[in-house]
C-alpha cells in the first residue's frame, strides 16, 4: 500500500470538510482599501466638524449645523458602499479564479451569520438616534460589527475572529472616551481593517 | 502493521464515496445537487454510491418535495460517523508509521 494514496485521502477529506462549510475567497485586499476608506472618510468628517466650531471631546457642547450633519451623512454612506462595492467585487473575483461558487450555501449561511448581529445592532443604533442618545453610537457600532464578523467567522477563515474581538476591545475602551467616538472608528474600521486584511492578503493571496 | 490496515475501511476507499462522508461530516445535511456540485461527478456515480454508503448504513436517505419538485436529503447515521472516525484515525497512522 502506497503512504502517499493515504496522504491524498486525508488532504482530500480536508478539502471537502472546508470546501463544504466555509467559504474561503474573502479577499484580504477588500479589508486594506475599506479600511483606507474608513480613514478617509474619518479624516473628512474631523474637518467638517472642527471647521463647523465644536470640540473632539466635549459632546455636551457640540452643536453642528444642519449642513454639517448633512455632509457628515453623506461621507459615511460613501465609504460604506465603497466598501461593500469593493468588497464584493474583489470577492467575486478571487472566488473566480479558485473555482469556488459564489452564491451557495456557504456564502449565503455567512451572509445570513454576518448580517443578524449587524442588523440588530443597527436597529438599537436607529432607536437610540430617535431619542437624541448620541453617546453610545460609537461604541455600539464597534460592539455589534465585531460580534458580526465573530457570528461569520463560523462560515468564512477563522482567522477574521480575531478582528471581531478586537473591535469588541475597542467598544469597551471606547465606553470611558465618550467623545471620541470618531478617533476609535478611525482605529476599529480603519487600521484595524487594514492589519487584519493585510494580514489575510500575505497569509492567502500573495502567493496565487 | 497488521493491525493498523485491518482499521482501513474498504467502503470508504474512493474518492466519491470519501468525498461524501467529508461533506456530510461537517453539514447537517446536504441535498444531491449540492453533493454533486461539490464533488463533480454526474447523477448516476453520486447515486450509486450514496447507495453503497447507506447499504452498509453509514447515511440516511430523506425523500422529500420542496414544492412539486423531489428533493433528497442525506446525512450520516451515528454508524456512519463512528466508523468514518476510525478510518480517518486509522489513516493517520498509517501515515505516521510510513514517515
Amino acid at each position: 500500500m502506497d503512504a502517499n494514496k493515504y496522504l491524498n485521502d486525508i488532504s482530500e477529506i480536508k478539502n471537502m470538510m472546508n470546501r463544504s462549510s466555509r467559504f474561503i475567497s474573502l479577499s484580504g485586499l477588500s479589508g486594506i482599501l475599506a479600511g483606507i476608506y474608513a480613514l478617509v472618510g474619518a479624516y473628512l468628517a474631523y474637518q467638517t466638524i472642527y471647521f463647523d466650531q465644536a470640540e473632539m471631546g466635549s459632546y455636551k457642547t457640540l452643536v453642528i449645523s444642519e449642513q454639517a450633519v448633512i455632509k457628515l451623512l453623506i461621507i459615511a454612506g460613501s465609504v460604506l458602499i465603497l466598501s461593500v462595492v469593493t468588497g464584493i467585487f474583489l470577492t467575486v473575483r478571487k472566488a473566480q479564479k479558485q473555482g469556488e461558487k459564489i452564491w451557495d450555501k456557504s456564502t449565503q449561511r455567512l451572509v445570513i451569520n454576518f448580517l443578524i448581529p449587524l442588523i440588530t445592532g443597527g436597529i438599537l443604533i436607529l432607536h437610540l438616534i430617535e431619542k437624541e442618545q448620541f453617546s453610545l453610537i460609537a461604541p455600539l457600532t464597534l460592539l455589534f460589527y465585531g460580534l458580526a464578523i465573530i457570528n461569520a467567522s463560523t462560515y468564512t477563515i477563522s482567522n477574521v475572529r480575531y478582528l471581531g474581538v478586537t473591535l469588541l476591545v475597542l467598544a469597551f475602551i471606547s465606553l470611558w472616551f465618550i467623545g471620541y467616538g470618531l478617533l476609535f472608528w478611525a482605529i476599529g474600521f480603519g487600521f484595524c481593517h487594514i492589519f487584519y486584511g493585510a494580514m489575510m492578503y500575505f497569509k492567502y493571496e500573495k502567493h496565487s | 502493521m497488521k493491525n493498523l490496515i485491518q482499521n482501513i475501511n474498504k467502503t470508504f476507499d474512493h474518492r466519491i464515496r470519501l468525498g461524501i462522508m467529508s461533506v456530510l461530516m461537517v453539514n447537517e445535511y446536504a441535498d444531491f445537487n449540492r453533493l454533486k456540485e461539490l464533488l463533480g461527478v454526474t447523477d448516476g456515480n453520486l447515486a450509486s454510491h450514496a447507495k453503497a454508503l447507506e447499504a452498509e448504513n453509514y447515511i440516511a436517505i430523506e425523500k422529500q418535495f420542496v414544492g412539486k419538485k423531489p428533493n433528497t436529503r442525506y446525512m450520516t447515521t451515528p454508524l456512519g460517523r463512528k466508523a468514518f472516525q476510525e478510518h480517518i484515525e486509522a489513516l493517520e497512522k498509517l501515515i505516521q508509521n510510513g514517515n
